[in-house]
C-alpha cells in the first residue's frame, strides 16, 4: 500500500509529551478499533511497528541482492580485463588470478550493496531533495510526538475521538482535513 | 516528568535534559554567530592549509625531486602520512558502526564527529598516494576506464589498485553512513530555522524527512545494515593498505601479522585523535552533558585495549624475527632497535606501548587535562610508527653498497603540515554548520538509566525544564507558529 502521509479525508491529531504516552495512546486507540494512519516522532519509537501494523521492510532482501551482483559484476570484470580483453603476463602469474581479486570484490560488494541499499530506502521512502516535508507538528522533529487517526467510518464521532485524545494525555489535539503536500 | 533513576546504569546524557532542551543545546552553537575563539582557530587552520598548498604547488613545478627521496628510499614521508591518516579515520567507523552492532548506546555522543573526522582524516589521506605518483594529474590512470591504448587494464593482481578500490569504497560509504545519520537532524535544523537561507538549506539537504513513523521503521533496518557492510568493510580497508607492505619482500613488511595489527593500530591512534578532538570540542562548545567523563572514560579503555594489541605485535614481530633465523629479517629489527633511527623506534615505544598502560588507572582516565597530553602522545606514536616501518626498512637494504640515509626537506614537513591544515579548516567549518551530536539518536538513548514513571503530558517548553511541569502552551498558539506545507 503507497501511504499518503495525511490522507485525503478527515483524521484528528494529537500530540503527545513522551514516547510513553504515545504507545499507551497508540495502543488505546486501536484497541478501541480506530485506524491510526501514521505516527511522527522526532526518534525512532520501539514498539509502534506492533501497534500500527507495519511490515517488516524488505531492505536487507535488496541490500543481498545488490552485494551479489557487485560480487559478480566485479569477479567477472576482473577475469575479463586481465584474461579476455588484453592478456598480459604479469611476473609469470596466471591470467585469471582468483585470489588476487578477491579484495577488489570484495570492496566492489559492498559498494553495491551500500549505494544500491541507500536508493532503495530513498526511493521506497519517497524522499528527495527538493521533497516538500508534510509537517504533522511544528515540533514533530523536535519533541512532539504525533498520532494521525482517520476519522474513516461514519460512525467515528470527531468530537469523541478528540475527547479519548486529551484523556490520553495528549497535549494538543487538532484536526485536519486538506490535504498537505 | 517523574522519574526514577537505576542504581545500576549510570544516565549517559546529564543534566536532566527535556527532548527539547537536546535540540536547544546541539543546535546552540550554529545559531550563534562564531566566536572569538573559533576565528583564531580557523585562520591558523587556514594559515597552515596555505602553507601545504605552498610547498605541494612548488613540488609539482620542480617534481618529486623536490622531496628527500634517494634510489634506496622511494617511499618515505608520503606514505607515512598516508598511512597515518587513514588510521586515523579508522575510529569514526569503528564508533559509528562496530559499536553499534555491539549496542553500545554511548557511542550517540561521539559518532556524529567521529564520522565527520573519518571523512576528513580519508581526504587527507587521499592526497598522498596521488601526489607521490609524481604525476598527480595522471593519477585516472587508476581507473579501469575503457581507453584507447589497447584497451590497456589496470592490474587487478596489485595491491595498489587494491588500494585505490578500498579507499575509494571507504570515502563513500563512510560518506553515505554520515549523511544518512545527519537527515533527520537537518530535519530538526529546517524546522526551528530562523532565517529563510537556513531553513531552505537545511530542508533541501533533509530530503523532505517528517520522521514518519514507516520512514524511521526502514531507517533504522538502513542504518543496520550499514553498520554491518561498513564493520568489514573497515577492516579490510587497513587490511589492504597493510598488504601494501606485507606482499612485498622488503625485511620487516613481509609479515602475516600486518593486517590485524594495522588494524588494531589505527582504531588505536583513531580513538586518540577522537579524543583530542572531542575533549577540546566539549570545552569550547559547552557538551559536558554531552561527553560526559564517562565517555571519555569508555574511549581510554579501547585505547587501552588496542595499545594493549600493539604492544603485543610489536613484541612478535620481534620475536618472530629472532625465531625465524632470517638474518636479513633479524637485521631489520635490530638496525630498528639500535641503528640510525632508534631515536624514532624508541619514540614510537614509549607513545604507543607505554602511555596507553596508564589508562589503567582509573584516576588518569578520568582527568580530563591528562587524557589529552596522553592521546596527543599517541597520536606522535603512531605516526612514528609509520615512519619507522617504512624508512628503517627501506634504509637498510639487502646490499649494504645501496644503504643509504633519508632525511625530510621543508618540502615534505610543509605538506604534511597542511594536511592537518585541511583537516583542521573541514572540522571547523563542520562545527558551525552542521550539528555536531547526533540528535535523534541522543533522543533516542535519554532514557537510558532514568524510567520515566509519569510523564506531565505537556510538551516542554524552550529551556524549560524537565524537572519541572511547564505550562503547556495553548493548541492555538502552536497552530500560528505551524507551517502546513
Amino acid at each position: 500500500m503507497r501511504t499518503t502521509p495525511f490522507p485525503n479525508q478527515r483524521c484528528v491529531l494529537a500530540a503527545f509529551a513522551s514516547e510513553h504516552d504515545l504507545l499507551a495512546a497508540a495502543q488505546a486507540l486501536r484497541d478501541r478499533g480506530y485506524t491510526i494512519h501514521e505516527a511522527y516522532t522526532p526518534y525512532p519509537v520501539h514498539g509502534l511497528d506492533n501497534i500500527l501494523a507495519v511490515r517488516p521492510t524488505r531492505l536487507p532482501m535488496l541490500c543481498l541482492l545488490f552485494g551479489i551482483t557487485g560480487a559478480v559484476a566485479k569477479l567477472w570484470f576482473q577475469v575479463w580485463t586481465s584474461a579476455g580483453s588484453w592478456p598480459l603476463n604479469v611476473g609469470g602469474k596466471p591470467l585469471a588470478s582468483v585470489p588476487a581479486f578477491v579484495p577488489i570484490t570484495f570492496e566492489v560488494t559492498v559498494l553495491f550493496a551500500g549505494i544500491g541499499t541507500v536508493l532503495a530506502f530513498l526511493l521506497r521512502s519517497g524522499l528527495h531533495p527538493g521533497r516538500r516535508a508534510r509537517i504533522a507538528h511544528p515540533r514533530a522533529t523536535d519533541d512532539a510526538f504525533v498520532l494521525v487517526t482517520l476519522v474513516d467510518r461514519a460512525d467515528v464521532h470527531v468530537g469523541g475521538l478528540m475527547e479519548l485524545c486529551h484523556t490520553l494525555r495528549a497535549s494538543e489535539v487538532y484536526e485536519r482535513s486538506e490535504v498537505t503536500s | 516528568m517523574a522519574e526514577l533513576y537505576s542504581i545500576l546504569r549510570s544516565p549517559l546524557i546529564l543534566g536532566d535534559k527535556s527532548l527539547r532542551q537536546v535540540t536547544d543545546d546541539v543546535c546552540a552553537p550554529m545559531e550563534r554567530g562564531p566566536g572569538k575563539l573559533w576565528w583564531i582557530a580557523f585562520v591558523s587552520a587556514l594559515l597552515l592549509l596555505a602553507v601545504g598548498v605552498a610547498a605541494e604547488t612548488y613540488q609539482l613545478v620542480t617534481g618529486v625531486g623536490a622531496w628527500g627521496l634517494n634510489n634506496t628510499v622511494g617511499w618515505a614521508f608520503d606514505i607515512t602520512n598516508f598511512v597515518f591518516w587513514i588510521g586515523i579515520g579508522h575510529a569514526g567507523t569503528l564508533i559509528s558502526a562496530i559499536l553499534f552492532l555491539f549496542r553500545q548506546k554511548w557511542r550517540t555522543s561521539v559518532n556524529r564527529s567521529a564520522e565527520a573526522m573519518t571523512l576528513f582524516a580519508v581526504a587527507c589521506a587521499g592526497i598522498f598516494p596521488i601526489i607521490h605518483m609524481g604525476r598527480p594529474w595522471l593519477a585516472f590512470w587508476f581507473l579501469p576506464y575503457p581507453n584507447f591504448r589497447g584497451p590497456l587494464w589496470v592490474n587487478f593482481r596489485s595491491p595498489l589498485v587494491w588500494d585505490m578500490f578500498a579507499i575509494s569504497t571507504y570515502l563513500l560509504i563512510s560518506l553515505l553512513f554520515w549523511y544518512i545519520g545527519l537527515i533527520p537532524d537537518l530535519a530538526a535544523m529546517r524546522d526551528r530555522a530562523g532565517t529563510k537561507l537556513r531553513r531552505k538549506l537545511a530542508g533541501w539537504f533533509s530530503l523532505g524527512w517528517d520522521g514518519s513513523n514507516r520512514t524511521w521503521s526502514r531507517y533504522e533496518v538502513l542504518y543496520l545494515l550499514l553498520a554491518g557492510l561498513a564493520t568489514p568493510l573497515v577492516v579490510s580497508v587497513h587490511t589492504i593498505v597493510s598488504w601494501d607492505f606485507a606482499t612485498s619482500v622488503i625485511p620487516g613488511w613481509h609479515t602475516t601479522i600486518f593486517p590485524p595489527y594495522f588494524v588494531a593500530g589505527a582504531v588505536f591512534s583513531g580513538f586518540a585523535m577522537v579524543l583530542t578532538l572531542m575533549l577540546i570540542t566539549r570545552k569550547m562548545l559547552h557538551f559536558e552533558d554531552y561527553i560526559t567523563l564517562q565517555h571519555v572514560e569508555a574511549m581510554t579503555k579501547i585505547i587501552l585495549a588496542t595499545g594493549s594489541i600493539v604492544g603485543f605485535a610489536y613484541l612478535t614481530e620481534l620475536f618472530t624475527a629472532w625465531y625465524s633465523g632470517n638474518i636479513y629479517e633479524q637485521f631489520a629489527f635490530t638496525n630498528r632497535m639500535f641503528g640510525p633511527y632508534a631515536w624514532a623506534y624508541w619514540t614510537m615505544i614509549s607513545c604507543n606501548v607505554i602511555v596507553p598502560q596508564l589508562f589503567w588507572i582509573r584516576r588518569i582516565r578520568r582527568s580530563v587535562v591528562v587524557v589529552f597530553i596522553l592521546s596527543l602522545a599517541i597520536n606522535v606514536g603512531m605516526w612514528f610508527e609509520r615512519f619507522v616501518i617504512i624508512v628503517t626498512s627501506l634504509t637498510r637494504d639487502f646490499l649494504p653498497s645501496s644503504w643509504s640515509e633519508y632525511t625530510p626537506t621543508w618540502i615534505e614537513v610543509g605538506t604534511f603540515a597542511g594536511s592537518f591544515g585541511l583537516f583542521f579548516t573541514l572540522f571547523l567549518l563542520f562545527a558551525r554548520l552542521l550539528p555536531m551530536i547526533a540528535i535523534a539518536e541522543v533522543k533516542g538513548v535519554l532514557g537510558h538509566g532514568r524510567t520515566v514513571v509519569e510523564s506531565t503530558g505537556i510538551l516542554t517548553r524552550r529551556n524549560g525544564k524537565a524537572s519541572q511541569p511547564a505550562h503547556p502552551e495553548p493548541v492555538a498558539a502552536a497552530h500560528a507558529t505551524a507551517r502546513p506545507q
